[in-house]
């Protein structure tokens, strides 16, 4: 009896390129799947050289979805490096295009890339599952999406001047203060992205009623859990510390994002591009955790914000106190961080000094490394640079927010291939399951592969003795 | 007359110009009202119909033997090949890589980095793509239409695209190349 592997490559409605290869065993049950990232870039290796302000320039070219996240990063990083810390005003502001950042990478992911799954079906034909579909069968929800992420683009090009690859940020602080019209555009767009997230919260809780079993039974697994906190343990995204709980949701270290070679390392696998981040206490692999939507309302335990604060209430209740488990609640977590950013949106606009020309601290007092971290979309992404005594970037080492979650990402693969293929008929929708399983992290392969590049995704099934026997592709 | 077909797929960029093209906001109605769209990253098809599409895009240079099989085989089915964003025009900050050895990039990011634990290596299995020298997509392939930027403007891209959807080739002048 021979048994086979399936190929799928390139998984879609991912960023980047990825690869799955399913191993089946002879009697047409799963033995492993993995998830290849399957491009190297080196973006750690070409920016040595370079001057330290050009790093915000430069490294998001790393990726076009979130390059706000490592203009940020990398300015945090210069303001460490060169001993400048921004004023508060700066500040305010860059957390203000952070969440611009936010609102349109986690609106598009919802109602883009994984919304087809949900709102047509993971069955659905795959002519149509994917946004066009989702324009014919619902064009008012599909206008109300395209506007929640023209809503956070716009509060990104105008601060930055453009909607992708802003320049805004530097050193010290940002280059351009915001004025009373600017702040009234944004201010007009804020209710109707406040509705439209609310109406994806309903779509996104109806679904998961309607799907329970698939929600108990897709990928649902222990981890540890890792993001940034304000005091209180309080979500945050631009600024603060490292909390990482256990899989029992107990407390493993709260630390200074600066001090994170300390307590996290990579791990390397031959047959990925994209390195394996882990807890360096427990080990490898017993201490991996995820990052994201997902961890970051695990390691939180309150919102800022009424209204998402309220949604995180809701979450939590999910496993009874307990971290949630379930890898299709991604898609809830980003949503009630959506709404966080949206409401944040609002008190960062109401802030008394938000309009302040205070945006630049010219003090310089340089050292030799820096580290910036940040919440990015879609998880914690650290800057780290070494320079000379001419400004000159001597070293670069960058760990980006896929790659915290790349063992997950594994995990939720095989796990999902286990649960629902069963040979030796193999249908497209169980397939299409296995490339939800990414999806639902939203991992940003260009990002992951930063250093690294993006990653192809191929599904393969082999027989037991390694030979490959069908390869499912989907022209 | 049926629509056009375009088919689009990203290689060694950062999904910028590609959301550069969802920036056209609203317009994305009137672009699939003018064409059809085949594979792309936001569809799910995975590769461009066998019997041949009007108009291939794609975004990003060529830095491996993976995104050398995908411009390939985008060219051998498409009519009129776009290079979109620069760095598919001529390769980009990626091509930044090309000012060191490969084999001493990937070091840096696998073995060397601060981070990287014991197990660091460089990944060889036979499922991964292999670097190569970082090109520009002409240096791969023949191209018919270039549209520069970093990324090229929402307002470039649906000039391009519609009036390639009207059997034109465009002429981009103007505005329509001032990205910076």
């Amino acid at each position: 009896m021979v048994a086979e592997k399936i190929t799928i490559e390139p998984v879609t409605r991912i960023e980047g390129h990825a690869k799955v290869t399913i191993r089946m065993k002879d009697d047409g049950t799963v033995d492993h799947a993995y998830f290849h990232v399957n491009e190297f870039r080196g973006f750690e290796k070409f920016c040595e050289g370079r001057m330290v302000f050009e790093m915000p320039l430069i490294t998001p070219r790393i990726c076009g979805i979130c390059p706000v996240s490592h203009h940020l990063a990398s300015a945090k990083a210069g303001d460490e490096i060169l001993g400048a810390p921004p004023p508060r005003p700066a500040s305010l502001l860059r957390e203000l295009m952070h969440m611009g950042q936010t609102i349109q990478s986690h609106g598009m992911h919802f109602f883009e890339l994984a919304g087809p799954d949900l709102i047509l079906g993971f069955d659905a034909d795959p002519a149509v599952r994917n946004v066009v579909g989702l324009l014919q069968a619902d064009p008012e929800l599909t206008v109300k999406a395209v506007n929640l992420r023209k809503w956070g683009q716009e509060i990104i090009r105008i601060l930055g001047g453009r909607r992708i690859h802003p320049n805004f940020a530097i050193p010290g602080g940002v280059n351009k203060a915001l004025t009373k019209d600017e702040r009234d555009a944004i201010l007009a767009g804020y209710e109707e992205a406040l509705e439209t997230t609310k109406t994806a919260l309903k779509i996104m809780y109806g679904w998961a009623e309607a799907n329970a079993e698939d929600i108990n039974k897709f990928a649902v697994f222990p981890s540890g859990y890792f993001g940034l906190v304000k005091p209180g343990n309080t979500l945050e995204l631009y600024n603060g510390d490292i909390r990482l709980i256990g899989s029992d949701g107990k407390e493993l270290e709260k630390f200074d994002p600066r001090n994170y070679l300390d307590y996290i390392a990579e791990h390397v696998e031959s047959w990925s591009y994209l390195k394996f981040p882990y807890y360096k206490k427990m080990g490898y692999p017993q201490g991996v955790y995820r990052v994201g939507p997902l961890g970051r309302c695990n390691t939180s335990e309150k919102i800022a914000t009424p209204l998402a604060d309220a949604e995180l209430k809701k979450f939590k209740q999910f496993n009874g106190g307990k971290p949630v488990e379930n890898t299709l609640h991604f898609h809830t977590a980003r949503l009630i961080e959506t709404l966080y950013a949206i409401e944040n949106v609002k008190v960062l606009l109401d802030d008394a000094d938000i309009m302040s020309n205070d945006i630049l601290n010219t003090c310089r007092d340089p050292k030799p490394y820096g580290v910036g971290v940040i919440e990015a979309p879609r998880g914690t992404l650290i800057h780290h640079y070494w320079m000379n005594e001419n400004q000159q970037i001597e070293k670069v080492n960058l760990i980006v927010a896929t790659g915290h979650n790349n063992w997950a990402m594994s995990e939720a693969v095989d796990s999902v291939a286990k649960t629902y293929i069963q040979g030796p008929d193999v249908t497209e929708g169980m397939l299409n399951r296995v490339e939800a399983a990414i999806r639902a992290h939203d991992p940003c392969l260009s990002c992951s592969t930063h250093a690294i590049g993006q990653m192809p995704i191929i599904l393969e099934i082999r027989d037991s003795s390694d030979e490959l026997v069908k390869t499912i592709t989907r022209d | 007359m049926a629509k056009p077909k375009v088919a689009s797929d990203w290689l060694a960029g950062c999904a910028g110009c590609h959301m550069s093209l969802l920036d056209m906001d609203e317009r994305i109605a009137t672009v699939v009202s003018l064409v059809d769209l085949r594979s792309t990253p936001i569809t799910d098809f995975k590769h461009p119909d066998e019997s041949g599409v009007d108009v291939g895009i794609l975004e990003g240079g060529v830095n491996n033997t993976a995104n050398e099989e995908v411009a390939k085989m985008m060219r051998s089915r498409c009519k009129i090949l776009v290079a979109l964003g620069d760095c598919a025009v001529f390769g980009g900050v990626p091509a930044m890589r090309n000012f060191f050895t490969i084999e001493d990039s990937l070091k840096r990011a696998y073995v060397e980095s601060e981070s990287t634990d014991d197990s660091g290596k460089i990944p060889n299995d036979p499922e991964l793509a292999v670097p190569t020298k970082v090109r520009a997509l002409q240096d791969v392939v023949p191209v018919d239409v270039f549209i520069p930027g970093c990324p090229p403007s929402a307002d470039a891209i649906f000039f391009a695209i519609s009036e390639l959807a009207q059997g034109r080739i465009p002429d981009l002048k103007g505005d329509t190349l001032a990205w910076h």
